[in-house]
């Protein structure tokens, strides 16, 4: 063991910072880079400080880099008092090494708080019957986006049903335009389909059995039926010859969209956000629009759920000096009204109760609203499966979504690799 | 020719050479240095070397996903390796970007830096845009080639269909994506061993090249039989550096495809990093560790074992 300590040490050491551990009279808070939340979480945080003894700071880092560095952090002396999380089968880790402070009874004493949240949200940072995350940002649904300009052009209606969208991609392909943008050289962007698949046409109990690893979760016949539509979906052409090529991080497939080479676009809300940075004449003009996930003939999943990233969550690490006032720190100013005020006007949408007035009052009410609607109204809100699975399981079934789309796998092999790394 | 070579034989010839002095012989009794001016190499290498290599090897003998205690688990994770096909498929995804890489850089750094040592005009001004991939960090080379290779916007877009790559998929196929790569990595490193061949080159006497130009070879006799055997060990230094980097490629192939598209440029380094850092499978990830240790210890010993570079053998005896 001595020599795994010297090891991270040296690790630790060798990015040349005096790291968080210099300062342990602080809570410190990490979270990644994002100028969009940032001055959300320093209002917070500034608030917080002015009536506290222990005064928090804000640490962030890259979002590539965090995880890992998260990762390797909890349980040395480094670790961080509050940490940022995605909830789900990553926090499950930690929770699981006992590393996590269970909220529940902070939040039992305060139900207001609890209450505040909206149920699906809060759920994702439940591991087992203890509440170890606090949602701490917007929600970010995975929704249809489409390209208004070219479908009024074609004179074309966006698909409400499955059917619709076949139909579409022929109708498209047929005008020289990708149906549909995919950066498919990352996986997490094909997953949005299979999540959405399989919820329509099996509800969410499919999912749930997969991320309780019951045996037999991956063989469901609904799983290989979405797995077939999905590289049905590809095969047919509906994302383009060279949609493995292409990369979302480096826009990629938002510029597709946007200058209308391509005529939908699945993805998390935060592409509205980038959109409205990287190309504001295209979501001026009105051409960015949005609608719900196509249904599925026959699928027993209610319409209304939604897939994506509930949100962010904010979880005390169980080693913090500070784990009281750190409780205090996230029971008071998550939901208070300045920070849900902050993260409104910061473009996002709370995760908190009853916010429509004040969505309706910001520049980009329209999408914000359709946001906040469709999740308070989801029945079901299930977290991206590469968050809710464990870290082995999913970045596997991400290599293996790669090559199904590819068709270099069947749908079936899929399921038997799934099933090899679940056991 | 000087007669030095007659009488202090080089210690591999001793054995030949019957006629000196019995006293000769012995081997020179040469003060070796002692081991404090070792010691600070000793000492980083133990550390940085030699004790993150144990514990890896311990690791790879445990179940640990980076959080609490690693747990004993025995043979499980080698047990495991045999049933990995990515594992086995990535060691030939390995051993062919290897080769392509040779293939690549060295005909051209040759080429290039035996150009470059040369007198023509120009020489100097081209032989520094050349240079110029070498100052570039690697993520940035790899971001700008993520740009250029995007099949809608990049290059590949306009350029893709005179190589017969009309929809620009250079990183998405899984049978161009490994040159793509392959090509990228090259065109970073190409200018640093030019840069060894560049100063071997130089080293070259001149006269060699008047004795053979009064003989009447001409550039391409010469190239051949002057400075081609001249560069010898060059090549094989540099082709150790080849060989031996292209086992720790990691970062160009993360950043450009991640290891994709699915896993036709997941290489070894990229698999052990896959399953340790964003799997946190720590166990099994030092297993392959270990392997990717044992590989690139027994591939640089065999090169320099089978090219006689260890014995540093002259060229350019009684010169």
């Amino acid at each position: 063991m001595s020599l795994l300590v010297t090891t991270s040490l040296v690790a630790a050491g060798g990015c040349g910072t005096a790291g968080p551990g210099g300062s342990r009279d602080k809570i410190q808070v990490w979270a990644l880079q994002d100028p969009q939340n940032e001055p959300v979480i320093e209002a917070g945080l500034g608030l917080f400080n002015q009536s506290s003894p222990v005064t928090a700071e804000l640490v962030t880092y890259v979002n590539d880099a965090y995880k890992q560095k998260l990762h390797v952090s909890m349980g040395s002396p480094n670790a961080p008092d509050v940490f940022f999380n995605w909830g789900g089968g990553n926090l499950a880790e930690f929770v699981n090494a006992n590393q996590v402070v269970d909220l529940s009874h902070a939040l039992a004493a305060r139900p207001d708080v609890r209450d505040a949240f909206l149920p699906s949200v809060l759920a994702v940072g439940r591991i087992s019957n203890g509440q170890y995350g606090l949602p701490m940002n917007g929600i970010q649904p995975v929704v249809l986006f489409y390209h208004k300009g070219v479908f009024d052009k074609a004179g074309l209606q966006p698909p409400k049903t499955w059917a619709d969208l076949l139909s579409l991609v022929e109708e498209f392909k047929s005008r020289k335009i990708t149906p549909i943008a995919l950066p498919g050289s990352q996986g997490w962007t094909e997953l949005m389909y299979l999540e959405y698949l399989l919820d329509r046409i099996g509800g969410p109990d499919r999912f749930s059995a997969i991320a309780a690893q019951r045996s037999g979760a991956w063989r469901d016949p609904s799983v290989l039926r979405a797995l077939q539509m999905c590289q049905e979906l590809a095969e047919r052409g509906a994302f383009g010859t060279n949609f493995a090529s292409i990369n979302y991080d480096n826009t990629g497939a938002s510029k597709l969209f946007a200058t209308g080479k391509a005529a939908m676009f699945l993805m998390g809300s935060w592409e509205y956000t980038s959109q409205l940075s990287n190309n504001p004449e295209f979501v001026k003009r009105g051409d960015l629009a949005w609608t719900t996930f196509p249904t599925v003939d026959g699928g027993l999943g209610d319409a209304a759920n939604v897939v994506g990233n509930p949100a962010n969550y904010f979880s005390i690490s169980a080693s913090s000096p500070h784990v009281r006032d750190a409780t205090t720190l996230l029971i008071e100013t998550l939901s208070s009204e300045e920070y849900v005020e902050d993260l409104v006007n910061s473009g996002q949408v709370p995760a908190v109760a009853g916010v429509e007035a004040k969505l309706a009052g910001t520049p980009n009410a329209e999408f914000a609203t359709f946001t906040y609607e469709m999740v308070a109204k989801a029945p079901s809100f299930t977290q991206s499966w590469d968050q809710a699975l464990s870290p082995a399981v999913g970045t596997e079934m991400l290599t293996n979504l790669q090559k199904l789309f590819l068709s270099k796998i069947t749908p079936e092999e899929f399921v038997t690799a799934m099933e090899k790394v679940s056991s | 020719m000087s007669d030095r070579g007659v009488l202090v034989p080089r210690r591999r010839e001793v054995r030949t050479v019957v006629l000196i002095p019995a006293a000769d012989l012995r081997p020179a009794r040469r003060e070796r240095p002692g081991f404090l001016w070792a010691a600070p190499a000793a000492v980083f290498f133990t550390i940085f070397g030699i004790v993150p290599i144990a514990v890896v090897l311990y690791l790879s003998f445990t179940t640990w996903n980076g959080l609490g205690t690693p747990e004993w688990a025995g043979l499980t994770n080698w047990r495991a390796l045999p049933d990995d096909a990515d594992a086995l498929h990535s060691i030939r995804v390995t051993a062919q970007l290897t080769l392509f890489c040779w293939l690549i850089q060295t005909p051209l750094s040759l080429l290039l830096g035996v150009w470059a040592a040369g007198p023509q005009r120009n020489r100097a001004i081209l032989s520094t845009l050349f240079f110029l991939p070498l100052l570039l960090s690697t993520a940035a080379i790899a971001l700008t080639w993520l740009s250029l290779l995007d099949p809608n916007f990049g290059l590949a877009a306009s350029l893709g269909s005179y190589v017969g790559v009309a929809d620009g998929n250079f990183l998405g196929d899984d049978s161009r994506a490994l040159y793509a790569v392959a090509a990228v990595i090259s065109w970073q490193f190409v200018p640093f061993h030019t840069l060894l061949y560049q100063a071997a080159a130089r080293q070259i006497p001149a006269s060699m090249y008047e004795v053979a130009e009064i003989d009447g070879a001409r550039t391409i006799r010469q190239f051949i039989s002057i400075t081609l055997p001249q560069l010898r060990n060059t090549i094989i230094a540099s082709s150790v550096l080849v060989v031996v980097g292209s086992l720790t490629y990691f970062e160009s192939i993360l950043l450009l495809t991640n290891g994709g598209p699915g896993t036709a440029t997941r290489v070894l380094p990229l698999h052990m990093y896959v399953k340790g850092f964003v799997g946190f499978d720590m166990g099994y990830a030092s297993v392959l560790a270990v392997l990717l240790v044992a590989v690139g210890t027994t591939l640089s010993v065999l090169i320099v074992r089978s090219t006689g570079y260890h014995r540093m053998n002259s060229d350019r005896e009684g010169m």
